[in-house]
């Protein structure tokens, strides 16, 4: 009996080190370990076994089926990574074909501008509102303090329907409609589209775009605008970038100022890009004018403010180096995806 | 403004910088300085020699050998120019030196010309005598110039001087941008005296004493201002003895880099003094005037006019005309006639220096369309205390010049002219507005370099200071003065805000992601377009599109009227891109239509944001349609979008345009292009738009989201395949199917059309899988059929049969 089972053990041990398959594997699963299997047969074989015997032998019989399952075991698991690597070796791909990609499409660069500066200006709690573009003289001129017969008027090269509405020039009157409002203090920019009489060139474009900004509570002072802005340029141009306040005239604004960054080009040591300045004109600022308040029946000696414009163009032309603005309006698709 | 540094130097002598530091520091003061030339720049060891000898060249007929003396010695020059002669005293470029450009005076080169030692024609030459255009200037800054050959100095010219000296070229002029309410700046004075206050120096004004005749004004001219509104006041003095002859050098000189040519010294008195000054001036042969009288008055309406320039002008009664005692003379303002100009045989002069009213002067130039330096100064509204000091200063420069004698006193007629603006002097407010803590005396010691005078409790503001109007005013100056630079950076304080991006603009993110999602670019377009623009895209003459904002003033008739349909930039964007060869453009756009009530335009129009979507290439209707309804879905739309194919919009091919419906409201449309229109383009594909008009959906989108549970229970699909008359709608079979089916209906999808072969003619083969679930048990079959029975009742009664 015993030898039976050694027998049996040594010949299920070979059979299983010279299968070469799973199935074969199986079959010697079944023919060793299968009801009907050898060592089945064996347990079958113990009713002729004396009884005292039969404990022992049943362990042997245990044991070689303990042996012979757990190098089948073995030799399974084997078997199947050697498999599972042969089909892997089947399935390589040359990962540098191209790429599949959905076809997505592009925001144009205005609008990148745009939305990056509404970002910006979220963060530092102004709120976005929009005027409308065709305006009447009195928001986009009058109640900025710029009177009836002012040269400002043809300076701008204003787009007339009729002697009382107009398409808007600026966006500052988005502030008188929100200072009427009468509601402070106010923290708010504008973004939108502007119309002067220029001919298309390459710097000019007789329709375009500004962002507006205004701020108006107590005790706003021009530093207050300095800090702001200065803010803004180091998040829209990077933390190095200088800023530097230039006096100007705006008629809305008193005193007014223009802001210029140091050049991002040369970092300000000067270049073809600033045209040897070092600096780069960005925007037009100021407090804002007490007659401006006064006509927007908020006091000028309880409430200061200050006001800048952006113009959304220039921002998309600086960042993006785009040399030409009629790029901007051709919408030719190689340029758009370029953004 | 351009203005020679030497001039602004006459009235602050002890200015002393460089070009860049004056140009840093003006500008931050607020006269801004776009860019200056130096104008020796490239002259270098330039003297003035004299030539000892002229010898015939040996070799070259048309040069010549010139011993030169340049004071510690003598240089052989050869030369090709025929204009000198022994004696005569030149300038002088030594070995080694530099000119600015060549003799035939083309374009100045970047870097000059260095001259060396050598030979011509095998004659040694050491150096070479110039041209004024090899010293990088030209005949109208120096016109006594030789029109060709060598610059030739006046005899009293000292030999072995630097000859850039000489003729004033050691000087910068500088390109100033003045902002349109400093009318003061637009002078030499004006700026001067910025100079000074920038730079702390003493501002001198210019000498004006005259040693007047004996004789009276008022025997020779009388003045009589009829509207004074447009004239506030007229200044005349006279001056005999006229000499015409050329002005002294260095006033051509100011005048030339001013931009301005020199002619004569009468002339040129007139223009240096409206630049000196900022006044414009008018000198009339007083010979010409007849009954010794000027009277200023409005012309009447379709009078004819000669202006100086020989041009007949036609008038009309708002324009203000200078007139003697028969015949207009001038227009006030902008030009003066040609039977009072001055000639060379003038013998007394009337000069006029006047205020007249800005606008109105504007105006009138406009309509003429002539714009004269003149004209353009005195659009700004000048100030009339300056048109006295301006008339006494040309008086004393026709005397300094010896160009004539000055009688005795001024013709003034004036309105009462303003008091001096007083404005309180709140040193806080101004600390308070600025930020800063500047003191109260540093704000004086600023004001007073102004020439802003504290008086008791005011700061008095001089008359040509016009822009100073109150607090905020002298606020801006203290802070130009103490510098932009020095106002510290803070942010502001006080109640925090909520930084908001409004739901409108949301939406319209959403709209961009979406669109982008897709496959679809951003364009902008002009919200002008050409009234063609309807004819191009159909529209009947009756069409409501038609009816359009109207530009008064447009840049052209293409641009002339504001869009009520945003298709046409759609379009135009397409052709572009398929006349470029661009494959496969999708294109989106989110811009204002602009919707009058009635024209003329009474109040606003509407503005409509339009989301227009248009394509050319891989993609059609369907994949158009999927954009739509990704995008509604994205915002909170989640009914059954619906489409009408009876919108009949004569711009898309009629059997392929949708009127989109959600919840019984129209939203926009889409379709495929008529292929008239997209001939009309140039584009000749099939080209498919959409557009939704944002307006419309702004009532329904959302982002609030509930969460609604996941199917516990399974769900069971029914197929069903059936033959359809080809004009029944799929949109209407799903609408019967999604009432039909009950609550338990959760979904029906088409999967399958055919029209062909096997499939009668006018029939069409269509199949759909039909998905029911409960939320609250499993379904029976009981359910099923129940349900699948009307679905199929409501099949019939559509004359749709099963297929088996």
């Amino acid at each position: 009996m015993k030898e039976r089972l050694e027998q049996i053990r040594q010949k299920a041990l070979q059979q299983i080190s010279e299968s070469e398959t799973l199935e074969k594997l199986n079959e010697v699963r079944v023919n060793i370990l299968g009801k009907k299997g050898e060592l089945t047969d064996v347990l079958k074989g113990m009713k002729d076994v004396a009884p005292e015997d039969r404990p022992k032998i049943g362990q042997l019989v245990n044991d070689a089926r303990a042996v012979i399952e757990s190098k089948l075991e073995e030799a399974t698991k084997k078997m199947e990574r050697m498999k599972r690597e042969m089909i892997m070796k089947s399935e390589v791909i040359d990962v540098t074909l191209p790429a599949q990609k959905a076809q997505m499409g592009h925001r144009h660069p205005i609008t990148i501008a745009m939305e990056e500066l509404e970002r910006i200006f979220n963060g530092m709690g102004y709120e976005v509102v929009e005027g409308p573009e065709i305006e009447t003289d009195y928001y986009n001129f009058e109640a900025l303090n710029i009177p009836a017969d002012h040269p400002a008027k043809d300076e701008q090269d204003t787009f007339y329907i009729n002697g009382e509405f107009l398409l808007r020039t600026q966006t500052s009157g988005v502030q008188v409609h929100e200072m009427e409002k009468g509601k402070l203090p106010i923290r708010m920019v504008a973004p939108g589209r502007v119309f002067r009489s220029d001919e298309v060139d390459a710097t000019h474009s007789p329709s375009f775009h500004q962002m507006e900004g205004l701020v108006i509570d107590k005790k706003i002072t021009f530093a207050d605008l300095k800090g702001t802005l200065q803010a803004f340029a180091a998040e829209l141009f990077g933390e190095d970038t200088r800023v530097r306040f230039r006096p100007h005239h705006f008629n809305f604004t008193e005193p007014s100022a223009e802001m210029d960054i140091s050049c991002f080009k040369c970092n300000g040591s000067g270049c073809r890009f600033c045209k040897g300045t070092g600096w780069i004109e960005i925007l037009g600022c100021g407090m804002v004018h007490p007659n401006v308040l006064t006509m927007s029946k908020i006091d000028p000696e309880e409430y200061t403010g200050f006001a800048f414009g952006i113009g959304l163009e220039r921002i998309a032309l600086l960042k993006y180096e785009i040399d030409d603005m009629r790029l901007l309006y051709e919408n030719d698709i190689r340029f758009l995806k370029q953004f | 403004m351009n203005t020679a540094l030497s001039w602004i130097k006459a009235y602050v002598p002890d200015l002393t910088c460089t070009n860049q530091e004056y140009l840093d520091r003006m500008t931050m003061s607020g006269t801004k300085v776009e860019t200056f030339e130096c104008l020796d720049k490239n002259l270098k060891d330039i003297i003035v020699g004299q030539i000892l000898s002229i010898e015939p060249h040996p070799d070259a007929s048309k040069l010549i050998v010139c011993q030169v003396n340049i004071g510690e010695k003598t240089l052989q020059i050869v030369t090709g120019a025929n204009n000198v002669k022994v004696g005569d005293k030149v300038p002088v470029v030594i070995d080694g030196g530099k000119v600015a450009g060549g003799h035939d005076g083309g374009p100045l080169p970047e870097n000059g010309i260095v001259i060396k030692n050598g030979k011509l024609r095998g004659v040694d030459s050491y150096g070479m005598m110039c041209s004024i255009e090899e010293l990088g200037s030209n005949r109208d800054m120096y016109p006594l110039a030789p029109e060709e050959g060598i610059y030739i100095f006046p005899e009293d010219t000292p030999v072995g001087a630097d000859a850039i000296a000489v003729l004033g070229l050691h000087d910068t002029v500088f390109e100033y941008e003045i902002t349109s309410n400093r009318v003061d700046c637009y002078s030499v004075l004006g700026i001067a005296r910025e100079a000074a206050a920038t730079f702390g120096l003493p501002f001198h004004m210019p000498d004006v004493t005259i040693h007047e005749t004996d004789e009276k004004i008022e025997d020779y001219i009388k003045v009589d201002v009829q509207d004074q509104e447009l004239c506030p006041r007229y200044c005349a003095r006279v001056c005999t003895d006229i000499r015409i002859a050329p002005s002294p050098e260095w006033m051509q000189r100011r005048l030339a880099a001013s931009g301005i040519r020199p002619i004569n010294n009468l002339v040129d008195i007139t223009n240096y003094v409206m630049l000196e000054y900022g006044q414009p001036m008018h000198a009339f042969d007083y010979d010409t005037i007849a009954g010794g009288q000027i009277i200023v008055r409005r012309a009447k309406n379709g009078d004819e006019f000669q202006t100086l320039d020989g041009t007949v002008r036609k008038l009309d009664d708002q324009m203000l005309m200078i007139c003697d005692a028969e015949k207009e003379i001038g227009i006030a303002g902008i030009m003066g006639g040609e039977n009072s100009k001055i000639t060379d045989q003038v013998k007394t002069v009337v000069f006029e220096a006047a205020t007249f009213n800005g606008a109105n002067i504007r105006k009138s130039a406009k309509r003429l369309g002539l714009r004269t330096d003149a004209s353009g100064i005195f659009e700004k509204g000048l100030d009339p205390v300056n048109a006295e000091a301006a008339i006494n200063r040309a008086c004393a420069l026709i005397e300094a010049l010896g160009c004539g004698k000055v009688v005795s006193g001024m013709v003034d007629v004036k309105k009462p002219i303003k008091p001096l603006n007083r404005i309180p002097f709140r040193p806080d407010r101004i600390n308070s507005l600025l930020g800063t803590d500047v003191s109260k005396e540093k704000m004086l010691e600023i004001f007073s370099r102004l020439e802003l005078v504290k008086d008791g409790d005011d700061i008095v503001v001089p008359s040509f200071r016009q822009d100073l109007e109150g607090i905020a005013d002298l606020a801006e100056e203290v802070c130009r003065f103490d510098g932009y630079d020095n106002v510290p950076m803070t942010l502001p304080s006080g109640e925090a805000t909520t930084g908001k991006l409004p739901f409108k603009l949301r939406i319209e993110q959403k709209a961009r992601d979406i669109a982008e999602c897709n496959g679809f670019s951003q364009g902008y377009s002009y919200s002008f377009e050409s009234p063609k623009v309807f004819d191009k895209l159909l529209l009947p003459q009756d069409a409501p599109e038609r009816l359009a904002v109207v530009i008064s003033n447009p840049l052209g008739e293409d641009f002339s009227i504001m869009r009520t349909i945003s298709l046409n930039g759609m379009l135009t964007s397409l052709a572009t891109n398929y006349n470029r060869r661009n494959k496969d453009v999708r294109l989106y756009e989110l811009g204002n239509i602009y919707l009058p009530e009635s024209m003329p335009l009474e109040k606003l129009p509407e503005e409509r944001m339009q989301f227009t979507l248009g394509m050319y290439g891989k993609g059609d209707f369907y994949s158009m349609k999927g954009v739509i309804e990704t995008f509604l879905e994205s915002i909170g739309m989640k009914k059954r979008v619906k489409y009408d194919p009876n919108g009949a919009r004569p711009y898309l091919h009629p059997g392929r345009q949708a009127e989109i419906i959600y919840d019984g409201e129209k939203l926009g449309f889409l379709g495929e292009i008529h292929p008239d229109v997209a001939d009309n383009y140039d584009i000749p594909t099939k080209v498919y738009v959409a557009v939704i008009d944002m307006p419309k959906i702004m009532g329904f989108a959302t982002y609030d989201r509930k969460y609604d549970g996941i199917a516990r229970f399974p769900a069971v699909s029914r197929d069903i395949s059936m033959v359809v008359p080809k004009n029944v709608l799929a949109g209407d079979i799903e609408t019967m199917i999604l009432q039909r089916g009950g609550k338990i209906l959760e979904s029906v999808a088409l999967f399958d059309v055919y029209e062909g072969a096997q499939i009668m003619t006018g029939f069409k083969s269509m199949a759909y899988s039909i998905t029911f679930r409960a939320k609250d048990r499993t379904l029976e079959e009981a359910d099923i059929t129940g349900a699948m029975k009307k679905i199929l009742n409501g099949l019939e009664s559509m004359g749709i049969e099963l297929r088996q």
